[in-house]
């Protein structure tokens, strides 16, 4: 009789979704699935609307990467006016979206995951989070919380707003930065960085006691998609690369606003999520991943120095396991540290011409940024008025969707016997999705709230067993 | 020469003169009375009800932008009954449009936002319509988004009143009222507005506002309206 396994909600993810572990007839794991359950219609209802609301009306999507969507709409909005923003706008919006995702990357890694790294995978789970983190490494968890607390103070000292703030617009930003803020600002980045350097030793002496979970945690290869300027690792502007899991280029130089010409979404009946790979391999060869292991696979290297010379470490060795996203996430927030503080010295960083106005000019306007979880893509096209005809989404999450499933059908395989479910088993399942961070409002665009499950299935259909939690 | 009357507001003696309204006299005398439809300056026309007030010995609740003063008049602007219909009434006018404030442009500048607040209306009592409406930006210059009207009328009076080209109008009766441009074609098209943007600056929400303003950053200037007012009247006396 085979079996299902299913876990709902996987707990300590932005979002819900589910996880069904499908057994065969001798009860062990024959395929698993990861389903997001919810649906959010955002590409529907913003059609209508004046493209100018667009940025504001799509940070709603997501109450903690409202920044991303900000940044990815208000460049494809630029598109649309067919304007090149002054280069201070660029500049500050880059500031305020590397703010955000130093602060997302220090929400993973030091409230979601850290508590596992800490206290174990087969830990309490009363006590596996900040709090039973705290009782254990009290200094580990005031530099999570103080890193965090960072990001956000930027965001906010940026945009007035800690969440959704409107400061990012079509053609620039509304308000040039002072120079009070950005002193203040600047005072706030050596301890950032310092902290983010204790994060990374520490990282680095307690990984090798997950030996067993970095060999099965979504750890095969696949092809990586992300940002480069001039080869340089980058966030906000820049040429989409695809490099396979030996770093060999696949692609290179593919020009962002074309991202349809050789990307391609496939549905999938049992979730919201699509599934996109890469067009010239097909479904699902074309399986890529995206996001912080995904950046520091097709970079060269970092402009800064501190982040490139943890590069040169990282690459080092064959990382494809997806364990290692947590690794690359604190070096990416390095770099989001240092790069704010070369940014914020510039010279004419507090110029008052930070925008540019223009009417809509072009039909279609795409627009696309590194969001904390991969490369996020706003497409837009509007009508001679400027009100929105169509809209397409592809999100960060969304990206990583086959790499997140084929994840958990690996950790599933190892470490899921028996039809019992037990906590230890089912904390490493979900953690593989969290290796990831997945979003999944985002990715769905969903509203409501629909909690995540895993339910474990046998052959004949019947759930022998199953976690709700939430 | 004008007749002055004296009266009572909230238990103060005041005075105005025939010419004024129970809410111009509640104004000169820093009492507050709440307002939508009203804006100094436009003709009064009692729409949106929401300066009802009390008058002893008058068993209806009357508008004080429309009701003129008398001698020895009595009346009550705050009572438990005044709170409950003007709260009333707000979350009327929510229900009826789509008024999400989060993303509006006028967030943080709009009339029928502030008074919300003022008024303590904390939620809805009553099912939201969620008509489906449109957005008119066919202008060139300003757009007209009609999920956010209220039906107040600024727009039409001031058209009709200092501007003299009558681009807007009222269609439709009670629930099904719509404003429209012209004979309901589309604003760009309109052989009459002469795109003084008069409009725009009255309305009270984020109904009537500027292209290419982002969230928020819709804010409105009536100074001109007074000011014209004072003009019109000069002209109308000869020298004032
Ligand atoms: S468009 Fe504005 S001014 Fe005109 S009726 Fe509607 S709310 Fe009032
Ligand atoms: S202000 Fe008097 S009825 Fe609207």
């Amino acid at each position: 009789m085979s079996q299902r396994i299913v876990i709902d909600p996987v707990t300590r993810i932005e979002g819900h979704g589910k996880i069904t572990i499908y057994l065969n007839e001798m009860g062990e794991v024959e395929d698993a699935q990861f389903h997001v359950t919810q649906f959010r219609g955002f590409e529907k209802f913003v059609e209508g609307r004046p493209f100018h609301e667009m940025p504001a009306l799509m940070a709603r999507i997501c109450g903690i990467c409202p920044v991303s969507h900000l940044v990815a709409s208000a460049k494809a909005c630029d598109e649309l006016m067919a304007v090149t923003i002054p280069r201070v706008a660029k500049d500050l919006r880059r500031v305020m979206n590397m703010a955000q995702i130093a602060q997302s990357h220090a929400l993973s890694f030091f409230y979601l995951t850290a508590p596992d790294l800490l206290l174990g995978m087969d830990g309490d789970p009363a006590q596996r989070n900040l709090f039973g983190m705290a009782q254990v490494n009290p200094a580990l968890a005031r530099d999570g919380v103080s890193l965090r607390q960072t990001g956000q103070q930027i965001i906010e000292l940026l945009g007035g707003k800690r969440i959704h703030p409107a400061w990012i617009v079509p053609g620039g930003v509304s308000e040039p930065l002072t120079e009070e803020k950005r002193d203040k600002i600047l005072t706030m980045i050596p301890p950032a960085i310092e902290a983010t350097e204790r994060a990374l030793d520490w990282f680095k002496e307690i990984v090798v006691h997950f030996e067993r979970e970095i060999n099965f945690f979504a750890n095969f290869a696949t092809l990586y998609m992300g940002t480069v300027m001039d080869g340089n690792f980058a966030l906000y502007d820049g040429d989409l690369r695809i490099v396979d899991a030996d770093g060999n280029r696949i692609a290179d130089g593919l020009d962002p606003l074309k991202y349809d010409e050789y990307i391609a979404e496939a549905v999938e009946p049992h979730s919201f999520l699509k599934s996109p790979y890469y067009k010239p391999l097909g479904y699902p060869d074309g399986i890529y991943r995206v996001g912080p292991l995904a950046r520091l696979h097709v970079a060269d290297r970092f402009d800064t120095p501190k982040a490139d010379a943890e590069f040169r470490v990282f690459r080092k060795e064959h990382r494809q396991s997806s364990f290692h996203y947590h690794y690359a996430r604190l070096i990416e927030m390095l770099y989001c540290f240092e790069k704010i503080e070369i940014i914020l010295n510039k010279p004419d960083i507090l110029s008052k011409h930070v925008r540019a106005f223009a009417e809509p000019n072009s039909y279609r306007g795409v627009g696309v940024s590194e969001a904390p979880r991969g490369t996020l893509m706003h497409d837009y096209e509007i009508d001679d008025n400027g009100l929105i005809t169509r809209a397409n989404l592809i999100i960060a999450t969304g990206h990583n969707n086959l790499a997140m499933n084929r994840g958990v059908l690996q950790m599933a395989r190892h470490f899921v016997k028996g039809t019992q479910i037990q906590e230890g088993m089912l904390n490493r399942v979900e953690a593989v999705i969290r290796a990831f961070d997945p979003c999944l409002s985002c990715s769905t665009h969903a509203y409501g709230q629909m909690p995540l499950a895993v339910q474990v299935v046998a052959a004949d259909g019947a759930v022998v067993d199953q976690v709700v939690r939430g | 020469m004008r007749r002055v009357f004296t009266l009572k507001i909230d238990d103060r003696d005041v005075s105005g003169n025939e010419e004024q309204s129970v809410l111009d006299v509640a104004r000169e005398n820093n009492i507050f009375v709440p307002t939508l439809c009203h804006v100094d300056g436009l003709t009064a026309i009692g729409a949106c009800r929401l300066c009802l007030v009390e008058v002893q010995g008058v068993a209806k609740l009357l508008p004080a932008c429309t009701t003129m003063v008398r001698e020895g008049m009595v009346i009550h602007t705050t009572s438990p009954r005044l709170a409950e219909y003007r709260k009333m009434i707000v979350e009327m006018l929510f229900t009826e449009g789509n008024h999400i404030c989060s993303v509006c442009v006028t967030n943080g500048h709009c009339e029928l936002q502030s008074l919300a607040v003022k008024l303590g209306v904390d939620h809805i009592r009553l099912p939201y319509l969620n008509p489906i409406r449109e957005v008119d930006a066919s202008h060139e210059r300003y757009a007209f988004d009609f999920n956010r009207c209220i039906l107040c009328t600024r727009c039409v009076r001031v058209c009709e009143e200092y501007e003299g080209a009558q681009t807007w109008g009222v269609m439709g009766r009670g629930i099904e009222s719509e404003i429209i441009s012209d004979l309901d074609q589309p604003w760009g098209d309109s052989k009459t507005c002469t795109s003084c943007g008069k409009c725009v600056q009255v309305c009270p929400t984020g109904a009537l506002f500027l292209k290419g303003k982002s969230v928020t950053e819709m804010v409105k200037h009536r100074e001109f309206l007074p000011y014209l007012a004072t003009m019109r009247k000069v002209g109308k006396n000869g020298h004032g």
